[in-house]
């Protein structure tokens, strides 16, 4: 009896399985599809990705080479200003009060605070890039073969301000998470004040960001510039991020809403930098006991 | 041209076209993506299983995501769309045996009518499902709306554009020669 009960139960769950087979299907590619959308929503791993990264980026690639040559003339634009901006850099540009001395640089170190380097910059090529989506990513020619290290976010520049952070490095392909992607934050401060506050994008346009939490004792006019500020634990300081567009005054709070022009263009964007932070490992393992605390 | 080589070249066009021409157009307003690239679900042939048809959907949605660095967005649309698009080609088609007698949906086969109503159900269902995904990260219900709609225009707009260009013949076949 027992028996015969069972037995009738498998059969029936295989007749139900046969009748309902297309339906289950669709469940689990759905459940397959939906698990991947959030897994990566959240932590920037999903399945293949390397794979599909290598393969995506190849044939990005391919496409890029074609349309590198219409942005040639801004590329090289913003490359002379970074250069301009380098060069007023220079140690040797600047003349000492006591012109007796003369003043050169040679290879010996003589500064002992040159020996303490926090960043690193590495040069890399864009080959894929939207801005019409609401979570954009780039896709940079360079990868774990190419010095990049794996398996940390690093933040990325471009000549004219921040662009965004490494997400995931292939071996010979990088994805970049850009500034335009919903998931971006980077902490940012007026230039002029110094107020800082959360920089992010709302998914309106990617010509503009969204700066909040800027205290409306703040003296802010159209056209001020806002930099990365000193606690942002990807950028150093002083990054351009963009520029007031417009202020927002928020009745509710004691804030401003600013909204910001991005410095960077990222409809023309070619080349960026990855910036690897030297000292990350230290910060983190003093700041994290002080974390979890939490 | 087989079915099969016809079906793996219209595979990486729809893919490239979408990728790099159509998600490469500066974005007119924030409501507007312009999605065209699941026409190669609505146009593969009729005599394809179901679980076939929904697992070849889940493979193209997902090489479109790996491109565009968000995986299972348009393969979870597009899976969708593989599973209704069976149950509204019954409902629509003019004449019982028209799906033995022609090779895939289309105008010839199906009838200007029953065509784009088809087109237009399975394309409010893909950008509603994907708009509704993006929507569960953030945006209002206003963006949801307005999203969809705006979406869904400019989507048949290109479907009918690529449907008059590309008009695809059909063959009338029949058993008795």
């Amino acid at each position: 009896m027992c028996f015969n009960f069972k037995l009738s139960l498998v059969r029936n769950i295989f007749l139900f399985i046969r009748k309902f087979s297309n339906f289950l299907f669709f469940l689990v590619l759905q459940i397959i599809a939906l698990y991947f959308l959030f897994t990566y929503n959240k932590f920037h791993e999903a399945a293949f990705m390397d794979v599909a990264g290598e393969f995506t980026g190849r044939i990005s690639q391919r496409y890029n080479n074609v349309q590198y040559y219409f942005q040639l003339r801004h590329t090289n634009d913003s490359l002379v200003k970074q250069n301009t901006h380098l060069l007023n850099l220079l140690r040797q540009d600047y003349e000492k009060a006591d012109t007796a001395i003369k003043f050169f640089t040679d290879s010996l170190r003589v500064d002992s605070l040159l020996t303490i380097q926090r960043f690193k910059y590495y040069d890399a090529k864009i080959v894929g890039s939207f801005v019409s989506t609401q979570n954009n990513y780039l896709t940079i020619h360079r990868g774990s073969n190419q010095g990049l290290p794996k398996n940390k976010e690093w933040g990325v520049i471009s000549p004219d301000g921040i662009a965004g952070r490494v997400v995931s490095v292939g071996e010979n392909f990088s994805v970049v998470m850009s500034v335009l992607n919903r998931q971006f934050k980077v902490n940012s401060m007026l230039k002029k004040g110094g107020e800082t506050g959360p920089v992010s994008w709302d998914g309106d346009n990617p010509l503009y960001l969204r700066l909040i939490n800027i205290p409306k004792s703040a003296q802010v006019a159209k056209g001020d510039t806002v930099i990365t500020s000193n606690v942002s634990d990807i950028y150093p300081p002083g990054i351009m991020v963009g520029t007031v567009a417009e202020i927002v005054d928020d009745k509710s709070s004691n804030f401003y809403i600013l909204k910001l022009k991005t410095a960077t263009n990222f409809s023309n964007l070619q080349f960026v930098y990855v910036l690897e932070d030297l000292q990350r490992e230290e910060r983190q393992k003093i700041e994290d006991p002080y974390k979890k605390g939490k | 041209m087989s079915t099969l080589v016809k079906n793996i070249i219209r595979f990486a066009l729809f893919i490239l076209i979408q990728v790099f021409v159509l998600h490469q157009v500066p974005p007119l307003h924030k409501f507007i993506t312009p999605y065209l690239y699941f026409l190669f679900v609505i146009w593969l042939p009729f005599g394809m299983g179901r679980s076939l048809l929904m697992f070849i959907a889940f493979l193209f949605g997902l090489t479109l995501d790996y491109f565009l660095k968000c995986p299972g967005l348009h393969a979870a649309a597009c899976v969708l769309v593989a599973y209704v698009r069976p149950f509204l080609i019954n409902l629509l088609i003019r004449q019982e045996g028209d799906q033995q007698n022609y090779a895939s949906p289309s105008i010839v086969s199906m009838g200007w009518a029953p065509y784009f109503m088809m087109v237009f159900i399975l394309t409010l269902l893909h950008n509603g499902y994907v708009v509704f995904l993006e929507w569960l990260n953030a945006g209002t219900f206003l963006y949801l709306l307005g999203k969809v709609l705006a979406t869904t225009g400019v989507s048949m707009l290109l479907i009918l554009i690529t449907e008059l260009l590309f008009f695809r013949k059909e063959k009338f076949r029949t058993n008795t020669v």
